[in-house]
């Protein structure tokens, strides 16, 4: 598939073109970069919502509430559903999808399920940029699921606009795990399933966490009672999500995101590069695996042979 | 390093709720390091063909155990090719009569996995016949 | 039992002198043995196994609590089960031929198998039903095929079992009023109606409305029964399913036991005397291939439930702890391989269903891996039920197995391990709660995906499919459904809505919509829109609306 097929598929609107790029991209295909780099311009333009939160508190159930919402609205809406691959196979088993089929057959609705697999740029990269494809695809809204876990996670996240955390009702130790992973992360905390006990009790405790931050900003996260099986506070929920989106714009926060994600953006990518460029000259070759045997037998150590190898690099780059 | 995966739907169309042997497949394949994709019970053809694009999939897998097999198989097989996609793998399992398999075969399934068929074999035909 | 102390004496002393000596020369086949759900096997039991058995507290006498021999006091020795083949498909003139033929074979209960869309609800005009008509079972979309389905029999001599559960109000309804029709009045008729929604969701699929309004639906069953329809059994909780989707023996036991809990609390709930519904409970259970572990099992789980409905429900009546089942061979242990095989198969199941003290049985039929089974597979399935009760004489005494040590072993530790199961369920607020978080699914599809690679890699051996395997042609006559059946049905459906009285149908559909909305029993209501030829999607449409659809957590 050429590169202005895709480019010019994505632009006008066709899903398969769509579904494609995204495979290349999770597949580090080098085409995919390309037509990336090509769509850059036509992107900027999707709000992106991150939903995250433990396994089973309705994360899907709740993008697909969001999404119905957002219909009404008359937006249309991208959902891109990460889920852990099997460190042992690489493999992974996606169900996301199961909850999502009410919109199954919706043209203003996409839906990806992408597996976390063992990525050399790390999982936020893919999904960074499948979302950067959904974008310029033209798609109003986009909604990112992953599982509240790990460090990589939470990774994704900064590319949303709006950060969601469920939780729901019971168990109090997960309060302590919210604390120290993702609470930073919440613009807006969401209390799903309000129909079993604790519901009301678990609101207060998060409140009363947030009251003893220190290093809260302006925004305050407020806390969201729903329902994801009936829809109850959904309404509510993506009212919030727009006074959230709101307030970044009037704050300055928006642009300064901008700014921040595009330094970031730009400085891993040279980061990545720069390093796949490196190894990709060194690896085989017979000083490299020679330097890496004596520093295993202790005659050389890495601090100096890394210094020696990337300053050769560069020297050798100037000429 | 690349890290190319093969992407199944395991897809249960139809009305029947009998899912054992979707999910066993569906597991075998995420172990042979597959990234499975599951749609639930009572797919439409319309759905699943939809699911089967936007999610990029090289592979198609259909359980029915209801005997609607007839009627539904040959539907998503004329909505890929109305879609013009012609590059997607479309196998089945489940209790279909060998009488039905011609058929069958004739407009696109590339095979039937009968009851009792060994896990592995769905692997390796998976593996040494997907179009890519 | 006997002086174990010197019996264990002994027993050491021909394990290392006896078997010492022959494993030397003769390793055995295994190194370890299990039973097929994975219960330690060992080489011999002897009184040390069953030491801790207090006969009358633990195996009893039959037709007494614990029922651990058996729920009548006779037995087989005054009747013998039902003999009750799930038949149904096509038309409803269809069932009623394949009914009149089994009656005049001998079968004593009939039992309907419904198609797809009926079980969900959908007429067979619904674009959902497409493909599926009269496919699995018999189509029945209003009164009018429930008319058709039972001419000419006549319903106070039979007793009928509807494998139904999401809608079974509708088909109860119907049930009834052709029995009125008749002039059999409701409180003679006898049978079944499955109506158990929870292993619906945790296994099998059909299901409809969300977990509170069906559980609503089922326990409005239990209480107009109890006033109504003494003779009926009003839920059939269902492990067989269980067992299908890959459960073992004791996650069978266990997870039924565990829906049947929730059903006696929803009804106790709903204000019902738990004597006044319990008798009227029964179960159905599978007979799945390891020949002793499943007669330890149905004893097991007699004695289990005799137990929790005493000690837990506090019941009084004996009649409402003691635990009447169904049995059906295992439709998973047919092979699509050498079809005939599997009348050995099934003549083992039903022979292990009977040992077991099983009510009633269905034998399936060999060619059910492939298609639905023909007249002559049905008839040797139902032969081979016969051959067990008049030929072999294991029906002359009870529960012939009882004092068997491995047997009695096997009993304890079966419900031994299910007990923990249900505590852990209990712990995870009941079977709903567990199902809802997919802990059941999640334990059932474990054991099928570990069975299904100890089947591929030769550990577990099917006879005929990974051993013993021949070339071979298909060449089985199988039953096939005409597509033209689906086109014939919708245009009677289209008829029948030209020529009732549109008018009844609105009021009575209306009026169950209020009741619905309301905690009125919604039976009457139901019977009234079933006499007005309101369709059976009509009347689940009118429910969807007030109740909603459940979703499935559908558990990977
Ligand atoms: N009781 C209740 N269950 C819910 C609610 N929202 C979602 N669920 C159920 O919780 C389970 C897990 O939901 P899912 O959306 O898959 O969670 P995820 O793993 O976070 O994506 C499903 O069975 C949902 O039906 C709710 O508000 N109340
Ligand atoms: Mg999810």
């Amino acid at each position: 598939m050429s590169v202005e097929k895709l480019v010019e598929g994505i632009l006008s609107g066709k899903r398969r073109e769509l579904a494609r790029l995204i495979s290349l991209i999770e597949d580090e295909d080098a085409i995919a970069s390309e037509v990336l780099s090509r769509l850059y311009k036509n992107t900027g333009h999707a709000k992106i919502i991150g939903v995250t939160g433990p396994p089973g508190s309705g994360k899907s159930t709740l993008v697909t509430r969001i999404t119905t919402e957002y219909r009404k609205r008359e937006q249309s809406v991208g959902i891109i559903c990460v889920d852990p691959s099997s460190p042992f196979s690489g493999g992974a088993l996606l169900g996301d999808r199961i909850r999502m089929q009410e919109h199954s057959l919706d043209d203003e609705v996409f839906v990806r399920s992408m597996g976390t697999r063992g990525h050399l740029g790390g999982l936020s990269r893919a999904t960074s940029d499948a979302v950067r494809a959904v974008d310029a695809f033209g798609k109003d809204v986009i909604l990112v699921e992953t599982v509240g876990a790990g460090q990589s996670e939470v990774e994704v996240i900064e590319i949303a606009h709006t950060v969601i955390v469920t939780d729901v009702p019971g168990s109090g130790d997960d309060i302590q795990a919210i604390k120290a992973g993702i609470m930073e992360i919440a613009d807006i905390f969401v209390v799903n399933k309000s129909d079993l006990p604790g519901a009301d009790k678990k609101v207060t405790e998060i409140n009363a966490m947030l009251d003893t931050d220190q290093k809260m900003g302006t925004w305050r996260p407020p806390v969201i009672l729903t329902n994801g099986r009936t829809g109850e506070g959904i309404t509510e929920l993506v009212d919030m999500i727009e006074e959230h989106f709101a307030y970044l714009a009037s704050s300055g926060q928006l642009e300064a995101r901008g700014l921040r994600r595009s330094r970031e953006e730009l400085e891993q990518l040279m980061e990545y590069k720069l390093t796949r460029e490196l190894l990709s000259t060194l690896r085989g070759r017979p000083e490299y695996e020679n330097a890496i045997r004596e520093i295993a037998l202790r005659r050389e150590d890495p601090y100096t042979v890394a210094e020696r190898l990337i300053t050769e690099f560069l020297v050798k780059c100037r000429e | 390093m690349s890290s190319k995966k093969i992407r199944v739907l395991v897809a249960k169309p139809g009305l029947d709720g009998h899912d054992r042997g979707a999910k066993v497949v569906a597991r075998a394949l995420r172990d042979a390091g597959m990234e499975v994709i599951y749609t639930g019970l009572r797919q439409t053809p319309e759905m699943i063909v939809r699911a089967a694009i936007d999610e990029a999939v090289d592979v198609i897998g259909l359980s029915i155990l209801s005997g609607a097999h007839n009627a539904i198989f040959p539907r998503v097989m004329e909505l890929l090719n109305a879609e013009g996609v012609d590059d997607i793998l479309v196998v089945a399992g489940g209790i279909i009569p060998e009488d039905d398999v011609p058929m069958l075969k004739e407009v696109g399934i590339a095979e039937v996995f009968g009851p009792g068929t060994p896990l592995q074999e769905i692997v390796d035909f998976i593996q040494s016949n997907v179009k890519k | 039992m006997v002086e174990e102390k010197d019996v264990s004496e002994s027993l050491k002393e021909w394990d290392e002198k006896v078997v010492g000596k022959t494993l030397e020369r003769f390793p055995e086949r295994k190194k370890e043995f299990a039973t097929i759900s994975g219960i330690p096997v060992k080489r011999l039991y002897s009184p040390v196994d069953t030491a801790d058995i207090d006969y009358n507290r633990d195996v009893g006498f039959p037709g007494a609590y614990p029922f651990t021999r058996g729920v009548q006091p006779t037995m087989y020795r005054g009747r013998f089960w039902t003999m009750r083949q799930y038949s149904g498909f096509a038309t409803a003139k269809e069932t009623n031929e394949r009914f009149k033929f089994l009656l005049e074979q001998g079968q004593t209960g009939l039992s309907v198998a419904f198609d797809l869309p009926t079980q969900i609800g959908y007429d067979s005009d619904h674009p959902l039903a497409q493909g599926e008509v009269g496919k699995v079972g018999v189509a029945i979309d209003s009164l009018a095929d429930m008319e058709v389905l039972f001419d000419s029999i006549p319903l106070d001599k039979v007793s009928t079992s509807m494998t139904i559960n999401a809608p079974a109000s509708v088909l109860l309804a119907m049930y009834i009023v052709v029995a009125e029709k008749q002039g059999v009045p409701m409180e003679k008729l006898r049978g079944t109606v499955q109506n158990d929604i929870l292993k619906e969701y945790a296994a099998r699929g059909t299901y409809i409305f969300p977990p509170q309004p069906s559980m609503r639906l089922t326990t409005d069953i239990f209480r107009f029964c109890s006033e109504k329809m003494p003779l009926w059994n009003t839920i059939s909780i269902s492990g067989y399913h269980l067992r299908e989707a890959g459960s073992t023996a004791v996650q069978e036991v266990a997870f039924t036991i565990a829906d049947g809990i929730a059903y006696v609390e929803s009804a106790i709930k709903s204000g019902l005397d738990v004597d006044a519904f319990a008798s009227r409970l029964s179960f159905f259970f599978g007979s799945h291939s390891d020949f002793l572990e499943e007669i330890a099992k149905f004893r097991a789980a007699r004695r289990l439930w005799a137990r929790i409905m005493k000690e837990r429900f506090n019941a009084k009546s004996d009649r409402s702890t003691r635990m009447r089942f169904h049995t059906q061979t295992a439709g998973c242990t047919l092979t699509a391989q050498q079809p005939d095989n599997n009348i050995v198969r099934v003549t083992m199941q039903a022979l292990q269903a009977v040992l077991g003290g099983t009510q009633s049985l269905h034998t399936n039929s060999r060619d059910e891996a492939l298609s639905l089974p023909t007249e002559d597979s049905v008839q040797i399935a139902l032969r081979t039920q016969q051959i067990i009760a008049y030929e072999s004489g294991v029906g002359d005494t009870i529960d012939p197995l009882a004092g068997s040590y491995y047997i009695e072993y096997l009993t304890n530790e079966i419900e031994r391990l299910a007990t923990e199961y249900i505590k852990k369920i209990d712990s995870m607020g009941g079977a709903p709660a567990a199902i809802e978080q997919g802990y059941i699914q999640k334990e059932i599809h474990a054991a099928a995906y570990a069975f299904q690679r100890a089947v591929d890699s030769g550990e577990r051996v099917v006879v005929g499919v990974n051993k013993f395997t021949v070339k071979e042609e298909q060449s089985m006559e199988y039953l096939r459904v005409n597509p033209q059946i689906e086109r014939e049905q919708v245009e009677r459906l289209m008829a029948l809505k030209q020529d009732r009285d549109g008018a009844k149908v609105e009021a009575t559909l209306k009026a169950l919509k209020q009741c619905a909305e309301g905690t009125e029993n919604l039976m009457p209501y139901i019977i009234d829109a079933v006499k007005a030829y309101a369709t059976l999607g009509e009347i689940c449409d009118v429910l969807r609306s007030v109740f909603g659809e459940y979703k499935a957590p559908d558990i990977l």
